[in-house]
């Protein structure tokens, strides 16, 4: 089965939720199985009624991947593994099955709790279905059954982060989720060997964009928070508990560090010591710097970052406050921004995307006035300032990657249609592959030639390096094996033809050719012989030739001279039919020799 | 395949295995039973071993040997900077080796000495943890051996001259000549950035020739065995394995199995002594010298059994109303340690795995040190050690051999106190001769060694389980002579290669075949004809291209430069019908032929061409004095009526 089957059922042509379908060599896998957070409908969760629209799923699918613990990539697990019923083998990083649970957990008190949401899964099903996870090491090669092999590669984006290699038989590929090619304040730069898959498919957030470098972002960051706080004023900054609020604390408290700063910096969530804590114990994920100093200091132990308890949201006087959730639209980063939000002085500082319908989409679209559900309006005189920290690899980024990997094929995910466009284009022009970018749905066929594995001669291999090295050397020059293939029990063997004969115990009908060339030539025979040797050695030139008494020999063609010492000589030429060049070259010469 | 043994230790293996055309070391253990020869180095002066007298044989006079030895509790001691024992360099060459995979960090202490100065060109491979730990153990070692009082002392040479007229057991001191004395931090450095992290079953590629995977062994954080696996043969390199539950992740016997060579090192060096047991022991020995307002010092490494003992001493003295004993930590790479082994989740067993999801840490010695019930400190002097340090209490120290580390002066402290008692539980060295240069004791001393390292009866249970096709281990694992004396021993129904220090012997069965790929261009190319029942096959000529090390076999275009000088070659499989033979001549236009039959065989003569066709059962003999145009007329008939492939 040489084809490569893809079938996005969600992140084709957008971003959203993750969930990819690959067939390959009879397999199906897959990747990722995420939830669409613009959602409160079914279109959250990826169409599983199109792997089977009825009847068990787990004899459709050969095993899930998950690539981290963002809910775009693992958000619809639960509801595949506890309510669609698919009992097949789940895979992830052990950081990402510490740290899933509590994300899916969090995400679904707000959906039952505050949004009054049923029919979602439960507390219990979001435990079972992480029971079922089998956690996975960095490289570490996971044979899921007797073909079907995976591998994780270190993606950087959120802790634990995996690329995976996948490869049935002679065929691989490979799934990046999300990665960034650079590395930041706590995470190193994805990296992956030259792996050479038939398929990469690579994540494409931002496929048009080089972004300007990280040194700036921050330094503007900094700035900006510190022109605040030196005012008088309150900084409020939206985050989820895991990930780039990490990355913004180390951030922060280095700052604070360096410029002795006094201004309080609180992070408030109850996840706070929590969260920190996964990143101390897993500090083999985090980036060099942080892995290297951890003993003297662990850069997740915050002097400067103090919790927060809900009482000072009326304190006086300038502060800086870390608060979930990260997209104003529920919990305490919402009360927080309804009592700040009418004051100029403060300001409210989103460091990632918001969907459509939350607070932070709103005013990071300009909004001045924000109505809520109690009719309560509030207006927005705080600053309010985007300011991008996901990890994501720009276009540079993607390139790189592929030219790390030298992929066969590319196939564009988790981006906008338009902007994948570009991508392509400069993929295929740059690198000369085929580059492939299905919509959800659709499904994209590709065809790659496939290695049959073969056990060939030992014998047969040195022969013809002995060949090949007797030669001047010619880099042009093609080299050749000759053998006999053997098919047994479906396994390939290419064999040397005496070996061949000797392994399967099929006695060979060898067949022989003998001619005679007479030759006037008194003196013993081998004298006659090494006249012959000596000019046979002229002619053939590279060939192997050997005498021993009368009997010369040319590679395996045989020559003796028989013959009283004063008569003539009967020169018998022997070989055998598959060297019936040689042996009629040596024939037609000695004839012409003895005229 | 060719297997060297370069090490007499068979807990601190070293053996060089050639394999595919590449020299591949298995470990490089440091054996430091050689330690053990020379005087305690104390980390503060001791007037007492700085006042031994020196020790002369008697009738003999040689004043190059002035001061080099001394006497000290009825013993003679060399005084000079301690000496180790570093695999044998002599058999194979250090700057040949291609790879040295390491399985645990007990077995990697002599790395400097292969890798180091001796041209060594090629790649070390180990788990994150063997190299973090194995680093601390021997940052541990330099520091103390080169941070002693007495460290100025120049190395001791001529005593080794005159073995056979010192007293025992320095005149049964093995081969000193070999000893080195450890290298500098430097060299170390330089050894240990060489190394590169694998983790548990990553394949990792040896340049093309094989793939080498390490998987767990159970024994200690990160320790491995390893399976080297071409596309034909696989070997199983097996040290310093554990079958009981303990810290770190179990054993993983599938990936073992079946393998054409096993070899087996560093089993326990205590068969006698159940590890269980002696933690048990060493619980109680503990609680009653506490009890008794003694204190307990445990000689041990940094890491390792360290952190079991941490746990499991804890918990028993907290039930044993001892919680406000203090304990504590001291080694130059204590913080290091304590720190290290709370990071290593993934390399921990699921129980403590379980742990860290919570998130907490997989050890309790952590939340020790925060509710300061355990101290670590870099060493004896310290100031934050020093001020609170209150007795009774319990060190956990080195270096288990007595002879240098924080132990030293420790033992030299409490050794005429009968209320105190030192514990030994590293099996590494034997304990009365670690205490020889400290008598008269009048401390308790117990010996409760814990060594989870398989015994013989799980070894064998293991080599029965794994049914390797040949079994490689060191003469000290192997059966007895014939006329010794019975021992506990490994058994095994396949053939034994038994290893001796600085023997090469020969293993593994040789196979033919190498892996390679076939383009699906050329298989349909090609239409192989049965030759028997299940059995097909067809010549086959193919482009070859070799490119690191991995065969490919792809379409030949035709009259390439360089192309076949031959032809594929024809497997006649059977004799050409005779009658058949003639009715093909005849349409070649040969047309009289005659046949002739015999017992064995057909006689065909071609009168008019001056030529013989001789067809026997296995052969054709063609005797042709015609012209090429007869004999390729012949071969054509031949060919047409002749079963191939
Ligand atoms: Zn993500």
């Amino acid at each position: 089965m040489p084809d490569i089957k893809i079938t996005p059922l969600g992140a084709g042509q957008d971003v959203g939720r993750s969930c990819i379908l690959l067939s390959m060599g009879g397999k199906n896998i897959m990747l990722d199985c995420g939830m669409h957070m613009g959602y409160n409908d079914e279109r959250r969760f990826p169409d599983f009624s199109y792997i089977v629209s009825e009847g068990p799923i787990t004899s459709q699918i050969d095993c899930v991947i998950i690539s981290h613990f963002h809910l775009d990539h693992c958000g619809a697990l639960p509801y595949m593994s506890e309510m669609v019923g698919y009992t097949g083998p789940i895979y992830m990083t052990h950081p990402t099955k510490a740290i899933a649970p509590i994300l899916l957990e969090d995400m679904r008190k707000v959906a039952v709790e505050r949004k009054g949401e049923s029919n979602f899964f439960t507390s219990q099903m979001i435990k079972d279905c992480i029971k079922k996870v089998t956690a996975v090491t960095l490289h570490q090669s996971v044979m899921v059954d007797n073909e079907l092999e995976i591998k994780a590669y270190y993606a950087g984006h959120v802790l634990g982060a995996a690329m995976f290699w996948i490869r049935v038989g002679s065929q691989s590929v490979v799934y990046t989720g999300d990665y960034n090619m650079t590395p930041d304040r706590h995470l190193g730069a994805a990296w992956i060997d030259k792996c050479r898959p038939d398929l990469l498919i690579t994540e494409s957030t931002y496929a048009t964009t080089i972004r300007d470098s990280k040194r700036c972002r921050e330094r503007d960051f900094l700035k900006k928070v510190h022109e605040c706080v030196e005012k008088g004023g309150k900084v409020l900054i939206p985050v989820f508990a895991l990930g780039r609020a990490q990355e913004l604390c180390i951030l922060l408290e280095t700052y604070w560090e360096r410029m002795n700063l006094k201004c309080p910096v609180y992070f408030a969530l109850g996840l706070t010591e929590k969260a920190n804590n996964y990143y101390k114990m897993f500090i083999t994920w985090t980036n060099q710097k942080i892995r290297k100093t951890f003993v003297q200091r662990n850069m997740f132990d915050f002097k400067h970052i103090k919790p927060f308890d809900k009482s000072y949201i009326d304190n006086p006087g300038a502060m800086v406050v870390f608060a979930t959730p990260g997209m104003l639209h529920a919990g305490l980063s919402l009360n927080i921004f309804k009592k700040w939000a009418p004051y100029e002085q403060n300001m409210v500082i989103m460091p990632g995307f918001c969907v459509q319908g939350t607070v932070g989409h709103k005013i990071l679209n300009g909004a001045k006035k924000v109505e809520f559900e109690n009719r309560q309006v509030v207006e927005v005189k705080m600053a309010v300032e985007y300011m991008s920290f996901s990890a994501h690899a720009d276009a540079k980024g993607i390139m790189q990657l592929i030219q790390y990997c030298e992929p066969k094929n590319v196939l564009l995910v988790h981006g906008e249609a338009q902007k994948m466009e570009f991508l392509k284009d400069k993929i295929e022009k740059e690198f000369k592959i085929n580059c492939y970018m299905p919509a959800n749905g659709e499904t994209c066929t590709i065809n790659t030639p496939t290695k049959i594995p073969i056990d060939v001669s030992l014998r047969l291999l040195k022969a013809e390096a002995v060949r090949y090295n007797a030669q001047p050397p010619d880099p042009k020059r093609r080299r050749v094996v000759n053998g006999i293939l053997c098919v047994r029990d479906n396994r390939l063997s290419l064999l040397d033809i005496d070996e061949m004969c000797d392994e399967i115990g099929i006695n060979r009908h060898i067949i022989r050719f003998t001619s005679t060339v007479r030759f006037e030539d008194p003196g013993p025979a081998v004298k006659t012989a090494e006249k012959l040797k000596t000019l046979l050695s002229e002619k053939l030139e590279g060939w192997t030739i050997t005498i021993s008494e009368a009997n010369i020999s040319v590679e395996s063609v045989l020559i003796k001279v028989e013959g009283d010492d004063d008569s003539t000589k009967n020169i018998y030429v022997s070989w055998t039919n598959q060297d019936e060049d040689l042996g009629s070259y040596i024939l037609g010469l000695l004839q012409s020799m003895v005229q | 395949m060719k297997l060297y043994c370069l090490s007499s230790d068979a807990a601190k293996p070293c053996f060089v295995l050639s394999f595919k055309e590449l020299l591949i070391m298995l470990d490089c253990g440091l054996s430091a039973h050689s330690v053990l020869n020379f005087l305690p180095l104390p980390p503060v002066p001791s007037t007492r071993l700085a006042s031994l007298p020196n020790y002369t044989p008697p009738h003999l006079n040689d004043p190059l040997l002035e001061g080099e030895l001394k006497e000290c509790c009825g013993r003679v001691f060399v005084d000079s900077i301690p000496e180790f024992c570093p695999p044998l360099d002599k058999v194979v060459d250090f700057s040949q080796l291609d790879v040295i995979l390491i399985s645990n960090y007990t077995c990697m202490m002599a790395l400097p000495f292969i890798t180091e100065d001796t041209g060594f060109k090629g790649q070390v491979y180990a788990t994150e943890p063997t190299l973090q730990i194995g680093r601390f153990y021997l940052e541990e070692l330099a520091e103390w051996v080169s941070g002693a009082a007495g460290s100025a002392a120049g190395a001791a040479r001529r005593w080794k001259e005159l073995l056979h007229v010192l007293p025992a057991p320095l005149a049964h001191a093995a081969r000193p000549r070999s000893w080195r004395r450890l290298f500098a931090p430097a060299a170390l450095a330089r050894a240990l950035a060489r190394v590169r992290v694998v983790g548990y079953d990553e394949r990792v590629d040896v340049y093309g020739a094989l793939d080498a995977t390490a998987v767990s062994s159970g024994f200690c954080l990160g320790s491995a065995n390893w399976v080297l696996r071409s596309a034909h043969e696989k070997v199983a390199y097996v040290s310093g394995s554990s079958t009981l539950t303990t810290h770190p992740r179990p054993i993983n016997q599938a990936a073992l199995r079946g393998a054409d060579l096993l070899v087996l090192a560093a089993l326990t060096q205590t068969p006698a002594h159940n590890p269980d047991h002696m933690l048990g022991d060493l619980c109680v020995h503990a609680a009653v010298t506490l009890r008794g307002g003694g204190s307990v010092l445990l000689p041990v490494y940094p890491s390792g059994v360290l952190y079991d003992l941490l746990e499991c001493l804890s918990a028993h003295l907290d039930g044993a109303g001892l919680a406000s004993v203090p304990l504590y930590v001291l080694s130059p790479v204590a913080d290091s340690s304590l720190a290290y082994s709370n990071i290593l989740a993934e390399w921990v067993s699921v129980g403590k795995q379980a742990r860290v999801y919570l998130p907490e840490e997989p050890f309790p010695h952590a939340a020790l040190v925060r509710a300061g019930r355990l101290k670590h400190a870099r060493a004896l002097h310290d100031d934050a050690f020093s001020a609170d340090f209150r007795q009774p209490c319990v060190v956990f120290c080195g270096h288990p051999s007595l002879r240098f580390g924080a132990a030293v002066h420790l033992v030299e402290l409490w050794a005429s106190n009968p209320a105190h008692a030192i514990i030994f539980t590293e099996p590494d060295f034997p304990y009365l001769d670690a205490l020889a240069p400290f008598q008269p004791l009048a401390m308790k001393a117990f010996h409760c060694p814990i060594d989870t390292s398989l015994n013989y009866s799980q070894a064998n249970k293991l080599v029965r389980e794994l049914r390797p096709r040949e079994l490689a281990l060191p003469e000290q694992y192997a059966a007895p002579g014939p006329g010794a004396p019975p021992r506990p021993h490994i058994a095994c129904d396949a053939p034994v290669v038994v290893l001796r220090r600085g023997l090469a012997r020969a293993c593994g069965a040789r196979r033919g075949l190498a892996r390679g790929w076939l383009s699906a261009a050329l298989a349909a190319r090609v239409a192989p004809r049965d030759v028997r029942a299940g059995l097909r096959a067809a010549p086959l000529a193919a482009a070859l291209r070799v490119r690191d090390r991995r065969v490919s076999l792809d379409d030949a275009p035709p009259g390439a430069p360089g192309a076949a000088r031959r032809p594929p070659p024809r497997l006649e499989l059977a004799a050409p019908d005779v009658d058949a033979l003639v009715r093909a001549l005849a349409r070649e236009g040969v047309a009289d032929a005659r046949v002739e039959r015999g017992a064995d065989g057909c006689i065909v003569h071609l009168p008019r061409h001056d030529t013989l066709v001789h067809v026997e059962r296995h052969a054709t003999h063609v005797f042709c004095e015609g012209d090429a145009g007869v004999r390729q007329a012949l071969r054509r008939a031949i060919a047409a009526c002749m079963p191939h492939v």
